[in-house]
């Protein structure tokens, strides 16, 4: 099984701003290692959505690679804390590790304020997954969540 | 039997001349190694995939190389999005899939199967022909290869240090170093024969001239030997323990050589000092040093250390090859020793390479030691067929630094405020 500091020993990984949000992803709640198949499962978010499969399983559990779980995934990455929701602290931290000491408090803090009044519909302050899906329908979220292996 | 492996192989590696004997052991090693890859392909039902372009090809997933700018900024707001993360995120998870540094530390994987059983992962049951084969290579290689081979690397090494600690009792002089010169080729052409090794050398007449620094990429003790067969060098390494500690300070005796210990500070100025003595001195042998620092799996060129490129003088840049089709010379030094790595030299068919001696560069005038370390690498990789790569060789073992972070963190931001409309 993996631990932290295996990923860590991966220098394209090390030197991700968002790395270590990254890692953590795999390792389930308060748990230090991770095997195989916890290793797959997390692995498959990234699998391309294939057009033959939409239509066969429609009554079985989502496959981790749909677009909502997709998302489901990239939300997670913003909920430090798991409560379902991004708050504007959390929003400040996530965006602190991607600009490192490169702008103000004061700047960020702009930033993260104009972006959840923009997303924010019910008015907590905070966004929530529906929310969250909502701001990025346009986007093409299966190119750019998705690795292809070749043959 | 001794009697006829001195005659065969000792005699003529001491004169400089070949038998034609190993031309004809390659020429059967070639045909058996094609008509086992044919069974192979035979073997496995479903039709086999073209074979890629290149062997270097892309790797196992397709990258998508945009920079960070235009994906970023492509997005239908120029500021701050939750999209954003979508980058990073894929970027870190191709980075978990298949990183470009990581792979280099350990052996190549071979493309067809080449009857060593470590070089198949999965080895299925294709055929009993070919596991036949399998078995009598098994036997040829161990029983019958691997005895002649240990006799020779024996008398080799032996006589290295034998040879050497006489001629270091000599007093200092030309006598001393025409011996010297005698006593290193001779039984480096020993140890190459104990390994089978089959070696083209190229460009002969761009061969490192006396008071020249040589470098060359490294991907295994063999290298200094390998190029030891061609020409007398000053050598400069790693101080080791057991067996090659010992041959290590026997060489030393007799050829200035350098060795010294990785970690200490004192000796790093130290080399940095005789370096630079010795390129001043023109008397003396070209001193050959492996920039990349540790061992590299062949094939790609990491970061070259720059203190070699500070000196000046002029450098001799070598490429080294090895074809990993006859045996595998990557060293991976976390995973086995120095003898259970000679024993695996030792049991593989062969150790063939190519050596390109490059043209000698000399460094710009406006041009930094750093620039000029990338100038002579590009040019030793271009030569060998070998991809470049900008990450340091000691990522091995260490961990990678803080400022690469810093500026992906950097390159984020200017984007942020130049798009976007901030406070």
């Amino acid at each position: 099984s993996l631990s932290r500091e295996d990923f860590q020993r991966i220098p394209e990984l090390a030197i991700n701003p968002l790395g270590d949000r990254i890692i953590n992803a795999f390792f389930p709640e308060g748990e230090d290692q991770v095997n195989f198949r916890g290793f797959m499962r997390t692995l498959a978010h990234f699998r391309p959505i294939e057009d033959n499969e939409k239509s066969k399983d429609q009554n079985g559990p989502e496959p981790l690679n749909s677009r909502s779980n997709k998302l489901h995934f990239a939300f997670r990455l913003y909920d430090l804390d798991k409560d379902d929701k991004i708050s504007r602290d959390e929003l400040l931290q996530v965006l602190r590790m991607m600009v490192g000491v490169n702008i103000s408090d004061e700047q960020l803090g702009s930033i993260a304020d104009r972006t959840i009044q923009e997303a924010d519909q019910d008015g907590d302050s905070a966004i929530s997954f529906a929310e969250f899906v909502k701001v990025l329908e346009k986007v093409d979220v299966e190119q750019k969540m998705s690795i292809r292996f070749l043959h | 039997w001794l009697a006829g492996v001195l005659g065969f192989i000792v005699l003529p590696s001491a004169l400089g001349i070949s038998l034609g004997i190993s031309e004809a052991y390659m020429w059967v090693l070639v045909k058996t190694l094609e008509w086992a890859t044919i069974r192979l392909q035979k073997g496995v039902k479903k039709p086999q995939p073209q074979m890629p372009q290149t062997p270097t090809a892309n790797g196992i997933i397709e990258r998508d190389e945009t920079p960070m700018e235009k994906e970023i900024a492509r997005l239908h707001r120029a500021d701050f999005e939750f999209s954003h993360i979508f980058y990073f995120c894929r970027k870190g998870f191709e980075a978990i899939v298949e990183d470009e540094v990581t792979q280099r530390f350990s052996s190549e994987e071979l493309l067809s199967w080449n009857l060593l059983t470590r070089t198949n992962v999965n080895f299925h049951y294709i055929s009993l022909r070919l596991t036949v084969v399998w078995v009598i290579g098994v036997i040829v290689r161990y029983c019958f290869l691997l005895p002649l081979r240990f006799t020779l690397a024996a008398i080799g090494i032996t006589s290295m240090i034998v040879g050497t600690t006489v001629v270091g009792q000599l007093p200092n002089g030309s006598v001393k170093n025409y011996l010297s010169e005698v006593v290193h080729l001779t039984c480096s052409r020993i140890l190459v024969r104990a390994l089978s090794g089959t070696i083209h050398y190229h460009n002969k007449e761009n061969r490192p001239q006396k008071g020249g620094i040589c470098v060359a990429n490294h991907t295994s003790p063999i290298d200094a030997i390998i190029l030891t067969n061609d020409g007398c060098y000053a050598m400069v390494g790693q101080v080791h323990g057991g067996l090659m500690g010992v041959i290590q300070r026997a060489t030393v005796k007799a050829c200035p050589h350098v060795w010294f210990e990785r970690s200490e500070i004192k000796d790093r100025h130290l080399v940095t000092k005789r370096l630079r003595e010795h390129v001043a001195d023109k008397s003396k042998l070209p001193i050959l040093i492996f920039p990349e620092g540790t061992c590299i799996n062949n094939t790609s060129v990491m970061m070259f250390k720059k203190g070699s490129f500070e000196i000046g003088g002029t450098i001799y840049p070598v490429a080294i090859k090895y074809d990993p089709q006859f045996g595998d010379a990557f060293w991976n030094s976390s995973k086995y020793n120095i003898v259970s790595y000679l024993l695996r030299i030792m049991t593989s068919w062969a150790i063939v390479c190519n050596v390109w001696y490059l043209p000698p560069m000399v460094r710009k005038e406006d041009e930094d030691a750093v620039q000029f370390a990338n100038r002579v690498r590009s040019a030793i990789a271009r030569q060998g067929g070998l991809t470049e790569l900008p990450w340091d060789g000691g990522l091995k073992r260490a961990k990678v630094k803080d400022t690469f972070k810093e500026e992906q963190q950097k390159n984020y931001s200017k984007m942020l405020v130049r798009n976007g409309s901030i406070g």
